[in-house]
Order: structure tokens, then sequence, then C-alpha cells
């Protein structure tokens, strides 16, 4: 392992390289483009300015790690988590309750869900009565594939707030653990979540499709993420979730409309490859190239939250069977997803491997998920879900 | 050529650059007591530090990190710690470059460190952006004579340790040569009863096909000195033109033959034929024993970049082995040769109780036959 990382390291160093240190011709030539607006970059900067000259007055580093959150989500970049972190500095040591749950979200974006539960922990010991460490730790044990304790969870968030957001927690749960059809009845038939902001109200649209999804129902799914997208706020998560829809529909010319100018983002970068790859497109190539590098950057820090996505590359664009399947294990060992099952079902399967998919299958059996995409990949397996 | 054109097009297709955590590149050469490098720092994460777009226009030009160099390098330099064994090593900025990695543009700071002495084992302290970024990492290339090592270094690591082999390898290896080379002489009895046969009668001299005692210490010092020079001169000459590749014999013919020339320096001392030649006997046979040398040496694994250190050492190492054995020796002899008996007893029936140990080993080793339990070389 060790051995791969350094040749990634040399291998970074040599590709990186192929374009070679220079000195700019002119002082005019713009080098690196600050990608956050002007307004929104001045409020960040004077925010930042009055945590530097007001040290000790937490509501202001609490809320300034807020915002630098909120970028990075919105902008899928990773070092505004980092600054955020860096700026609860001084209140994680005290662990300050507030700072704690920024964190856990801040480790749970970066797929360090041990310790973003830890954090929860933390909160939790100190004020049960915090409805949002619930909220995250539902999240986080649903990810992990814990579904009884996702629902504990939810229920223990629903009790502490009168917010529809408690009943999205327990009908995405309760979904995913044998209850398909009776939580999308349930959700879909909540005809107005008027105390959800907007953040909310995108987030509860995209769980719906995913459950019409999972019933194999493509229209109703189709229109809740058209929903989302309409009204909502474009995140990778709601981006990412309706090309798969599209992908799996055979729709990538429309992946390709939805996604051209998201080549930020690794998951967008990905989807867009695989619809270029269907339609011969002539980005395909310097698309592959820069995923391909992409990962491999990631690999040389020891980053390990992109491995479900790096699975799907390597079998589905580098027709790597075999270096999928290691990945998709990997993975699975630390997520559990619908798409985490999916990718390693489906790497099993490619490389001839049924063996392979058997924690999968197991798992399937145990939590009695249903998935439409998912019982099709098991049927072919000659129907070992025992 | 086309496809590397293609391929670097394609490095630079109209893409936005991706969104990544914080790495910065850090590269070092290390020669001897000195190291250069370059370390790519994300112009992203120096806006963040220091704030470079001055007239707060979203972008980053040149002229604006150009007008920035020095509080860059000093920033940058005063966040990384090079350590020699105990002494610190000082860092000076050279220049200014920029480069291009997947996610945007990086300043790239080319420096040079000076140690208070040869690098050994490098102790790297990194502390950039830490305090800024907890997840920012600086990804380490360290290539020095021994190879070339990578590190991910990160804000738990405090001061870590790269060993480079360089340093040891040269004064290690000789040394470890040198020892290879004495003790493949002690431990080679035939090269040493060889040797002694042919300075058995160096204490001695022949006057009227008679054997009597060397006129003076002085005499038998020089007769020694012209025999080992003879012989020295010949093995170091064939080992080197053997393990450099120069010449190849099968090692059944080169074993034999050394066997062969032991009994006939034995028997040389019993019908002595060549009395005053001995050097010349010493040269030529000594080619022969220099040649089961190399195939010693060959068995020990030259350094790769340092075969002729090796091969000195080794030469060396046989040198020293034989003139301690040549040193107790010849004292031992003249005091002995001021006896009568010395001629009887030492010199004929020694060199014959010799020749018949040499006789079985060439037997042996000419024919492949095993009849002493005795292994030798």
């Amino acid at each position: 392992m060790k051995r791969n990382v350094s040749a990634l390291v040399l291998g970074l160093f040599a590709c990186m390289s192929s374009a070679e240190p220079y000195t700019p011709a002119n002082d005019g030539e713009v080098l690196e483009r600050i990608t956050v607006p002007g307004p929104e970059r001045r409020e960040l900067r004077s925010l930042r300015e009055e945590v530097r000259l007001h040290p000790e007055r937490r509501e202001l580093a609490i809320n300034l790690a807020r915002r630098y959150i909120q970028q990075g989500r919105k902008d899928a970049d990773p070092r505004y988590y980092g600054y955020a972190e860096a700026v609860l500095g001084p209140w994680l040591a005290n662990e300050d309750e507030e700072a704690l749950i920024l964190r856990a979200a801040i480790r749970q974006n970066r797929h360090d869900f041990a310790r973003a539960l830890a954090d929860l922990d933390t909160v939790r010991r100190q004020n049960p009565r915090l409805g949002q460490a619930w909220l995250y730790r539902a999240a986080i044990l649903e990810v992990q594939g814990d579904y009884s304790g996702a629902i504990q969870a939810c229920l223990a968030f629903a009790r502490l707030t009168a917010s529809s957001a408690g009943t999205v927690c327990l009908e995405s749960a309760l979904s995913l653990a044998g209850q398909a059809q009776s939580a999308y009845q349930k959700l879909s038939g909540m005809a107005a979540m008027a105390d959800l902001d907007p953040e909310q109200l995108g987030w509860t649209r995209v769980i719906l499709g995913e459950m019409a999804e999972r019933l194999n129902l493509a229209e109703e799914a189709e229109a809740w993420y058209r929903q989302a997208l309409k009204a909502g706020p474009r995140n990778i998560y709601l981006l990412s979730t309706y090309a798969d829809f599209l992908l799996d529909r055979n729709r990538p010319a429309e992946v390709v409309d939805l996604l051209e100018d998201e080549t930020r983002a690794d998951p967008l970068l990905l989807r867009l490859s695989l619809a270029e790859k269907r339609l011969n497109h002539p980005r395909y190539l310097g698309h592959f190239e820069a995923l391909k590098a992409r990962f491999a950057a990631s690999r040389a820090r020891g980053d390990t939250s992109h491995q479900g996505d790096e699975a799907r590359f390597a079998l589905c664009l580098e027709g790597n069977p075999q270096q999928a399947l290691k990945l998709a294990l990997v993975n699975w060992s630390v997520q559990r997803e619908p798409r985490d099952a999916r990718i390693l079902l489906e790497a099993a399967k490619a490389s001839g491997l049924s063996d392979a998919a058997q924690p999968v299958l197991e798992f399937l059996s145990r939590t009695r998920l249903e998935d439409a995409r998912l019982s099709k990949l098991v049927s072919n397996q000659g129907g070992q879900s025992s | 050529m086309k496809t590397w054109i293609f391929l670097y097009l394609l490095c630079w297709s109209a893409l936005a650059f991706a969104h990544k955590p914080s790495d910065s590149y850090l590269s070092l050469q290390v020669e001897e007591d000195r190291a250069t490098g370059h370390w790519d720092i994300a112009l992203r994460d120096l806006d963040y530090a220091l704030g470079l777009d001055a007239n707060d226009d979203g972008a980053i030009t040149w002229g604006e990190v150009r007008s920035r160099e020095a509080e860059i390098a000093s920033y940058a330099l005063a966040r990384l710690a090079l350590q020699a064994g105990r002494g610190a090593c000082q860092l000076t900025a050279l220049g200014l470059r920029v480069d291009e990695h997947t996610d945007g543009h990086y300043a790239v700071l080319d420096f040079a460190a000076e140690c208070p002495q040869t690098i050994a084992s490098l102790g790297i302290g990194y502390r950039l952006f830490f305090d800024l970024d907890p997840q920012h990492r600086g990804l380490l290339r360290l290539a020095g004579k021994g190879g070339t090592q990578t590190a991910v270094l990160g804000p738990e690591e405090g001061l870590r340790q790269f060993e480079l082999a360089q340093a040891t390898n040269g004064m290690a290896a000789f040394k470890d040569f040198v020892r290879e080379g004495v003790w493949h002489i002690w431990m080679g009895y035939d090269h040493i009863l060889f040797l002694l046969s042919l300075l058995l009668p160096a204490v001695l001299s022949r006057q009227q096909g008679r054997w009597i005692q060397a006129a003076s210490f002085r005499l038998a010092f020089w007769d020694v000195v012209k025999v080992v020079t003879a012989f020295t001169l010949a093995h170091s000459v064939s080992l080197s033109l053997a393990t450099l590749g120069y010449v190849n014999l099968p090692s059944r013919w080169v074993e034999s033959a050394i066997a062969a020339s032991v009994v006939a320096a034995a028997i040389n001392n019993i019908l002595p034929l060549f009395h005053r030649r001995r050097p010349h006997l010493a040269f030529g046979f000594g080619l022969v024993h220099g040649l089961g040398f190399a195939s010693v040496l060959s068995d020990l694994a030259l350094p790769e970049g340092d075969r002729l250190l090796g091969l000195l050492g080794f030469n060396l190492g046989v040198e020293l082995g034989q003139l301690a054995i040549v040193g107790v020796f010849l004292p031992m002899a003249y005091g002995l040769s001021r006896h009568r008996f010395y001629e009887p007893a030492v010199l004929k029936a020694g060199s014959l109780a010799i020749a018949l140990l040499a006789s079985g080993w060439l037997l042996e080793r000419a024919l492949d036959w095993n009849l002493m339990a005795m292994a030798l070389p």
C-alpha cells in the first residue's frame, strides 16, 4: 500500500510537471480566479477580520464557521471545511456544543463517520435535548446502513421538534428499512411542509425522488427531482442523484446538459464523463484524464472519501473490474448506502467473483432494503438473497 | 511526439480546475551537506493567508504575486524547519515561479538549504497552513543518493526524520569490503599456503646447490618484499579485471590452477628449480589467485554506484590480511632459520606436507571429488 502511495505521489509529481514551472511573461497575466463572487468574498473577509480582532467572542467564530461550511457545501469545496475547522479550534477544545456539532458536520463531509459520531455523542451526553445532534446522528447512521439506529435517532429528534423535519427523517429511514411503500405514501402525502426552509425542502424532495426510484416509480421520481432543481439551491447531492437517474434511463444527453459547467466537483465530473462516454463526446478524453489525476491526488494525500466514485470510475470508464471490486469492498466497509451496494454488486458481477458480493446480499436480507435497482442485480446473481 | 502533444493538450483542456483539499508539493534534492528544492504552494492558499488580490477584483495576477515575493518566501520558509543531525539548516529563497496542478495555479518557491553537517538523516518540521486549515497536507518528495522517498506531512507529526542512505553508504560499504578482503585471505588456506611456500626459503639462500642461512635479516626481508609485491601486483590486476568483467574463466579451472600453484611452490622448495625466480612464480600464479578472489567478491554484492570503491576496499583488505600474516611469519621464520633443523624440518618436511595437501585439493577440484572432510574455498 505504501509503495502504491509512493508511486502515486511520484507519478503526481511527474504528471503535474508535464506542465513545468515557469515564469509568466507579463504582470497582467491572470493566474488564479477566486470563484466566490465579490460581495460574499468581502463578507467572509470582514467576518474573519472580526473574529481575529475579538477572539473571545464565541458567536462570531461559530457564525463564521457556519458561513464557511455553507460556502463549502455550495461550491463542493473542501478547503472551506478546513477553514471552518480552524476557526472552531479554540472552542472545540472547550467542548462547546455548537462547535462540536459543526465539526461533526465537517467530519461527516469527509466521510470520517466514526469521529463525527464521537463528536455527536459528546454533545448528547452534555445536552440530550439538542435536536440537531440527533438529526445528524440519524443521517450518519443511515449512510452507514444502521437503519434501526437511524430510526431511534429520528424518533428522538422528532420528540424534540415540532418541525416536519422529524417526519422526513423518520420516513426516510423507514423507507430503507423495509417499509418503502408506506413511507413513500406517508411522506408524499404531506401536502404543505411550510415550516421547512428552502434548503430543507430541497433535501426532502431529493429524498422523495430517491424513494420513488427505489419503488420503480420513474415518472414520480423525475417529478420530484425536477421540482428540487427548479426551486431549490443546486447542490451536489441533488445533481448526482438526478444524473444517476438519467443515466439509468439511458438519457446521457440530458446529463451533459445538466452537468456541463459543473466540472469542479469530482462526483459531478464522474457522471458527466459517464454520459460523455456513451455519446462519444469530444470532451470525454480530457475529462477522463482529469478524473484520473484527481483520484490520484486524493489517494496521494491519503484521502479515502471518494472510493465509491473511484470504483465506478474503474469499472465503467477504465474497464478494470478487479480494481473496481477492490475499491468497492473498501468503500463498503465505510459506508452502506444503496449506491455503495450497487457498485459492489456490479463490480463483483463484472469480475466474475459472485462470492465477493456476499456481504451485500447478507446486508440486504438483514435490513430488508427494497430497491428496484438492486433487486435487478441480485436476481441476476441467481436469487442468492437468502 | 504526436501523442506527447496530444496528452499535453489534454492536460490543458478547457476544464475548470477541481476543488480539492489543500495540498502543497515539497520537492527536495539532497547532496552532502546541502539541499535544493522547490515548494509548490497554491495561490488560493497564499491568498487566504496573506491576501494577494491587491485590487480585490477576484483575479490574482502575476504582478500581484511578484510584488509579494519576499513576503511569500519568508512566510513559507518560516514554517519549514530542516535539520541535519542536531543542527538546523539555513534556508534561503532563490526565486519564485508558477506552475499548474489539478486545482489551479501554484506559486513555486525555489530555495536552498545549507546544513551544518553531511545529511545522513534529514529532520523535517512542516507546519504550513495548519493554523488556517488543519486539513492541509504537505506532499513531500525527497531525493538523495540512496533513492527517492515520499511522505504526507500532516499536523500531528512534528519533526519527522528521513534516513538518507547516501552518507553512510560510501564509508561503511568500503569498510565492509576491506573486512571481507582480510577475512578471505585468512580463511583462504590455499592462498596462504602458496605464499608461505614461496616465503619459507626466503630466510635462507642457495649457494652451490645447498641451503644456507641468509646472510642478514635485511636480505631476507627484501626477498620477502619482492615475492609479496609480485604476488600482490598480480592478484590485484587479475581481481580487478575479473570483477570489472574483462576476464571470465570457469571457476573449476581457476580453483584447480590455484591448487596446482600451491603444489608447484611447495615442490619448488624440495626440488629447487626456481629459487631466484620466485618473484616471477609469485606473479604468474598470483594472476590465478586473483581470479579466485574475484569469484568470492562476486558473491558479495558490490554497491551499484560504488563498484570501484568496493573493489578497492576488498583488494586493500586482502593486502592488509596478507601483510599481517607475513609480518608474523617473517620474524618467526628468521629466528627459526638460525637453527640447523630449519632446512630439513621446516623447509623440506613442511613443504612436503603442503605439497601433499595441495595435491589432494587439486584432485578434488579438478575431478570434483570430496577427498577430505575439510571444505575449503
